[in-house]
């Protein structure tokens, strides 16, 4: 069970950014989403993961196979590092919390309120919610912002032992995480010709 | 689902979770309408069901912007949205969460209040029930509100005028039961009311607020 994108069109505020986007995934494939800021990156894999509407094409993916991470991480500051993880596994049916802990190199932090987190190690609880997730085609938006070197290849080496696994991962980034074995693909080339909004549709009133 | 409602309770109780905030409001405004409007027992007694339903009522709409604001800002809004559980279930969680942090707290209080402001003896076990029939309503169309106004910077303003309109059937048959418990006059039709408007915004407004919070994630 791969993840297929064909011939997608997408749109943002009613202005369309991207046509045509066309790829393929089979198991354990990572692809890198790359272009300038505001080509589409973030939208497309909002798209994917079903978070926003597509303006024409098809994708296929197993159901219910997609785990999404982007620039908001859904860390509650109130709630201990392993309370915020627990809540995630539970709530994608219990995934392994002390493993997924260990994994992202936060065991010594699990009792310690997010609050007092540093950027970087909320990120890295961030991306520890993609192993409770279970699922096998991971969509991160600039997973490694805020990452220091280490982190990134410790990140690295996560998402290869998720290839590994038989997982997708299908990535924006700007930052080159050292997936030598991933391909690469530049949103540019899929730049939408603009197009004058069609009177009276449905997105016209939330624009 | 289940690990939703406990995590908003936490959140709630922990530092920060506006847990107290409609209480402490409903308990200021009982204290200070007697000193407003003086201290006679007649006149408070009269007035008494009216100025509780009002205060529950604006209470609960104190801590609505925090139902999804909260959530929407940290991201958790898209990942519950991509989780194996459904909307639905996840805006009917947050509306029991928001119930059980506000409108349970202020039935139970309610009647220590109805001491402040002379409520007749009759009416104290009206006034329990009507609220606990009433506040569920409170919360699911508060959580409507909230719903609509998701993505709104601020929204609070905006939430409160689309919210009160629908408020005010509630407010009415619920502080009218109070009103006629104290007189000692049959309150079957506002309570069979009441209790219908409760049981149909929880069994249909689910559905709307799922929809409109779609649509505000896009």
């Amino acid at each position: 069970m791969g993840l297929s994108v064909e011939s997608l069109a997408c749109d943002r505020g009613g202005i369309p950014l991207l046509e045509d986007v066309s790829f393929a995934l089979a198991e354990g494939e990572a692809l890198v989403l790359r272009g300038p800021n505001g080509c589409g990156k973030t939208t497309l894999l909002r798209c994917i993961a079903g978070l926003q509407p597509v303006r024409a094409g098809n994708m296929r993916h197993p159901p219910d196979g997609l785990a999404y991470a982007a620039h908001a991480d859904g860390i509650k500051a109130s709630l201990t590092v392993a309370e915020n993880l627990e809540f995630w596994a539970a709530i994608h049916g219990g995934g392994d919390v002390s493993a997924a802990l260990a994994k992202m190199n936060l065991t010594d932090l699990a009792s310690r309120f997010a609050q007092n987190l540093s950027a970087g190690q909320k990120r890295r609880l961030g991306l520890a919610r993609l192993l409770v997730t279970a699922r096998p085609i991971w969509i991160l938006d600039e997973p490694t912002v805020s990452l220091d070197a280490e982190s990134v290849m410790l990140f690295a080496g996560v998402v290869r032992a998720h290839l590994a696994q038989g997982g997708i991962a299908l990535i924006a980034t700007h930052i080159d995480l050292g997936l030598s074995e991933a391909a690469s693909l530049d949103l540019t080339r899929f730049k939408a010709r603009p197009r004058a909004p069609e009177p009276g549709s449905f997105d016209e009133a939330f624009l | 689902m289940r690990a939703l409602l406990l995590r908003d309770l936490r959140l709630a109780f922990r530092a920060g979770g506006g847990f107290g905030l409609g209480l402490a409001f409903f308990l200021i405004l009982a204290v200070l309408v007697p000193l407003g409007v003086g201290p006679e027992p007649a006149t408070l007694a009269l007035i008494a069901p009216g100025i509780l339903w009002v205060g529950a009522l604006l209470a609960c709409l104190l801590s609505l912007d925090r139902i999804f604001a909260l959530d929407f800002e940290d991201g958790s809004l898209d990942l519950l949205a991509t989780a194996p559980v459904p909307l639905e279930g996840v805006v009917s969680i947050k509306a029991l969460a928001h119930w059980l942090t506000t409108g349970l707290p202020l039935v139970l209080i309610s009647p220590l209040l109805g001491l402040l402001l002379f409520l007749p003896r009759e009416a104290y076990g009206w006034l329990i029930l009507s609220l606990a029939v009433g506040t569920p309503a409170l919360s699911v169309i508060g959580t409507f509100g909230a719903a609509l106004t998701v993505g709104v910077k601020r929204g609070g303003l905006l939430l409160s005028l689309l919210v009160l309109p629908l408020y005010i059937p509630t407010l009415i048959f619920g502080a009218e039961i109070v009103a006629r418990g104290a007189q000692g006059l049959s309150v079957a039709t506002p309570l069979a009311l009441l209790g219908g408007i409760t049981a149909g915004a929880v069994a249909l407004l689910p559905f709307a607020s799922s929809a409109v919070l779609r649509i505000n994630l896009r």
